[in-house]
């Protein structure tokens, strides 16, 4: 018995098929529809949502709770954060100036703020935020360095080599490793003053510190009370030449109070008053005349 | 002569509406296929046929952009034989070849084979108005050809002009602009049964598509399958279909006769069908696997499975050796070819400088065939294939596409035909009413 197949489809499209083909690839039909039939729906669309306020607040509301969950996704929440480089005194103070309480999202995080603050402390030369996988906020921290302590009016304070104010400081003897400067307007030229210390290398022993003088010329402050004064403009070039005559003449081991350098072409000492008091007749002798 | 006239210049105004738009379907309504292809037409009206440019050269104005070949249902020698189906396997085609090519057609160029086409000599004379020969000149002596009796129920398809004779200079392809007395012209005419070409019209109307020209695919397959030195030389080219086998004889260009066969390779199938008691669809198979035309001893051995599936045993596992195959097929290829011979015989064949046969269409792949061909009638045959045109994928580049490709070039290009030139005014004969209407509209 031949097997039982299935009447053969007609492959021939039916008359209505072919029409609606016919119509589909005119040109005008098709652009209606592809182009046009979307676009009028989504514009009654639009439309139908916008001819009501409620509905207009529920889209508003959707949009709003869509947008919080995504923002709420536990991808983009930052849960701690690492601070680099820096000091536990200078950390407690970034966490302290941050504030930031976790776990927050990283939409909320507003980088360039947090940067700003946190280099608006004195400590801290440039920040580096950057939130990494896992959810850390990483905090790379450039601190200032320290180079010299100032005696201000009201307190001791270190200052970086730029002069800015790095941290106050408790007592002197904290860091007797850097250099002393004082006097008002100090802080303003500490290059200069740090010139002068590598400058005054060979009497650093002896140096207690550095005076600015009205706010505009240095004192050299040695121990037994001496003091070398500077001029205004070429400062360390004056004290070369004090130290040249320190080298050749062991100057400042004398009984001196005061070298006074503030003229560059009439230096002038000044004696202690028993130094005064052995040289004068000395030097009344020496020009016959009798001391008393 | 008038209705053709008025039928034929519609068509042709479809057709330059098409290559307006710049896209047309072709179509072959052959009896084992129905094929369609659209064309596209693209910036090409620098393409006019000028100095050695010939017919061929139109090939290069249009693109082939959509191919659908599908099953022939209800045609027989190449003639519609039941309507509804027919119409159905047109759809087929042409929604296919649409889809291929992302277009709606509109317009629609049909060729087929059947209608029995007769071919007739016809010849015409007219004294030239003033000295110089005008278009009107020419439209003058076309009218004038002396219409044979073609019978009641036959319609002409092809009018071509052939030849123009000028006084006593013949041989003229164009003698517009030429000074003469006495214009002569030869055409060729090509009638088929009216019936035939009313049913396409209605399977086509039926389509929703516009007929934009009908013509004869024995015609088409020489344009595509003869070489030009052929067409000028003189050359016969044998279109072997299904239902029908088609004859054209070409010289100088010109088609001088046309005529078809009423036996195809569907004959062939339905010999072996009958022979071997087997199915048509099995016999089909056999045939384009096996078949041939020479036995060789070999033949003898190589035997074929012809098997049905009605579960006897005994009538499944039958085989036939290749030359009783081949036994079957050759005298009814003898015949056609012997049909074929007596119709170039009766066309004058032997007259023609150039005696060169060319075998297409699908039938023509049979082995062997050129071979029984040449012995059957004589001369020098070859098989041909189509010209290559633009855009036709491999598969449709057979021998079996010779009139629809033929049909593209004829598209692109065109053939003047008697209609395409005014018809003189005194050839309206019943038409005064309108002509004084013309008149009128014309003077005032």
């Amino acid at each position: 018995m031949p097997p039982v197949t299935p009447r053969p489809r007609d492959p021939a499209p039916s008359r209505l098929s072919y029409r609606l083909q016919r119509l589909w690839l005119t040109p005008l039909v098709r652009a209606l529809l592809k182009t046009g039939l979307p676009a009028l729906v989504i514009l009654v669309g639009v439309f139908w949502v916008l001819s009501d306020g409620n509905r207009i607040e529920l889209v508003r509301q959707k949009v709003a709770s869509t947008r919080y969950n995504i923002e709420h996704l536990p991808e983009f929440t930052v849960k701690l954060m690492r601070i680099d480089n820096a000091s536990r005194e200078v950390s407690d103070d970034i966490r302290e100036v941050t504030a930031i309480d976790f776990p927050v999202s990283s939409f909320d995080l507003n980088l360039n703020e947090i940067r700003a603050r946190i280099e608006e402390l004195d400590a801290v030369a440039s920040a580096d935020l950057a939130i990494r996988s896992g959810g850390v906020l990483v905090v790379k921290v450039l601190e200032r360095k320290p180079a010299i302590v100032w005696r201000s009016r009201d307190a001791l304070e270190l200052l970086d080599e730029t002069g800015h104010r790095v941290a106050a400081l408790a007592r002197r003897t904290d860091r007797p490793d850097l250099m002393l400067i004082a006097g008002d307007g100090a802080d303003q030229v500490v290059p200069e003053a740090l010139r002068l210390f590598k400058v005054a290398g060979p009497i650093a022993p002896r140096v207690r510190g550095l005076l600015r003088v009205g706010q505009r010329r240095w004192d050299v402050i040695l121990d037994r009370n001496q003091r070398i004064m500077l001029p205004e403009t070429g400062a360390v070039a004056a004290l070369e030449r004090v130290l040249a005559l320190n080298e050749m003449s062991d100057l400042l081991n004398r009984d001196i109070a005061v070298v006074d350098f503030r003229n560059g072409r009439r230096p002038t000492l000044r004696l202690n008053a028993r130094a005064l008091g052995l040289l004068r007749p000395v030097a009344l002798k020496s020009d016959g005349v009798n001391p008393l | 002569m008038t209705a053709l006239y008025q039928r034929q210049r519609a068509m042709r105004h479809h057709r330059q509406a098409a290559l307006q738009r710049g896209v047309i379907a072709v179509l072959d309504v052959g009896t084992e296929n129905i094929e369609c292809f659209v064309l596209r037409f693209d910036g090409v009206a620098d393409a006019v046929p000028g100095d050695g440019v010939g017919a061929m050269a139109g090939q290069t104005r249009f693109r082939v952009v959509g191919v659908h070949p599908t099953r022939s249902r209800g045609v027989r020698f190449g003639e519609i034989d039941q309507m509804e189906e027919t119409e159905r396997a047109i759809r087929t085609a042409v929604q296919g070849a649409q889809k291929m090519a992302g277009v709606r057609v509109d317009h629609v160029i049909v060729c087929f084979s059947g209608g029995r086409p007769r071919s007739y000599g016809l010849s015409g004379e007219v004294e030239v108005v003033d000295q110089t020969v005008s278009e009107h000149d020419i439209a003058r002596v076309l009218a004038a050809c002396d219409e044979p009796d073609y019978g009641a129920g036959r319609q002409v398809i092809h009018a071509l002009p052939v030849n123009f004779a000028l006084d006593h200079r013949s041989g003229l392809n164009d003698p517009r602009g030429q000074i003469g007395n006495r214009l002569a012209v030869d055409m060729h005419m090509v009638t088929v049964e009216a019936t035939a070409i009313e049913n396409i019209l209605y399977c086509i109307k039926r389509c929703d598509l516009e007929l934009a020209g009908i013509a004869s695919s024995a015609y088409l397959s020489g344009m595509s399958s003869l070489v030009e030195d052929e067409q000028e030389l003189g050359a016969a080219c044998i279109d072997f279909g299904a239902g029908t086998t088609g004859i054209s004889i070409f010289i100088r260009k010109h088609l001088i006769f046309a005529d078809t066969v009423r036996l195809g390779g569907g004959h062939i199938t339905g010999d072996i069908s009958k022979g071997l008691q087997i199915s048509m669809t099995m016999a089909e198979k056999i045939k384009t696997r096996f078949g041939g035309l020479e036995v060789t001893g070999r033949d003898h051995r190589e035997m074929i499975d012809i098997g049905g599936e009605t579960g006897d045993w005994e009538l499944d596992r039958r085989q036939v050796s290749r030359s009783e195959l081949i036994g079957v097929m050759r005298p009814r290829v003898e015949e056609i070819l012997e049909e074929v011979r007596a119709r170039l015989d009766g066309a004058g064949f032997e007259h023609l400088p150039g005696q060169r046969i060319v075998l297409t269409g699908a039938g023509s792949q049979i082995t062997g065939l050129d071979q029984l061909a040449s012995r059957i009638l004589g001369g020098r045959v070859r098989l041909g294939r189509p010209l290559r045109v633009q855009g036709l994928p491999q598969s449709a580049t057979g021998p079996g596409y010779s009139a629809l490709v033929g049909l593209c070039l004829a598209a692109a290009y065109p053939q003047d035909e008697c209609w395409d030139f005014e018809i003189p005014a005194n050839r309206y004969g019943g038409h005064s009413v309108r002509r004084v209407v013309n008149w009128l509209r014309e003077n005032w």
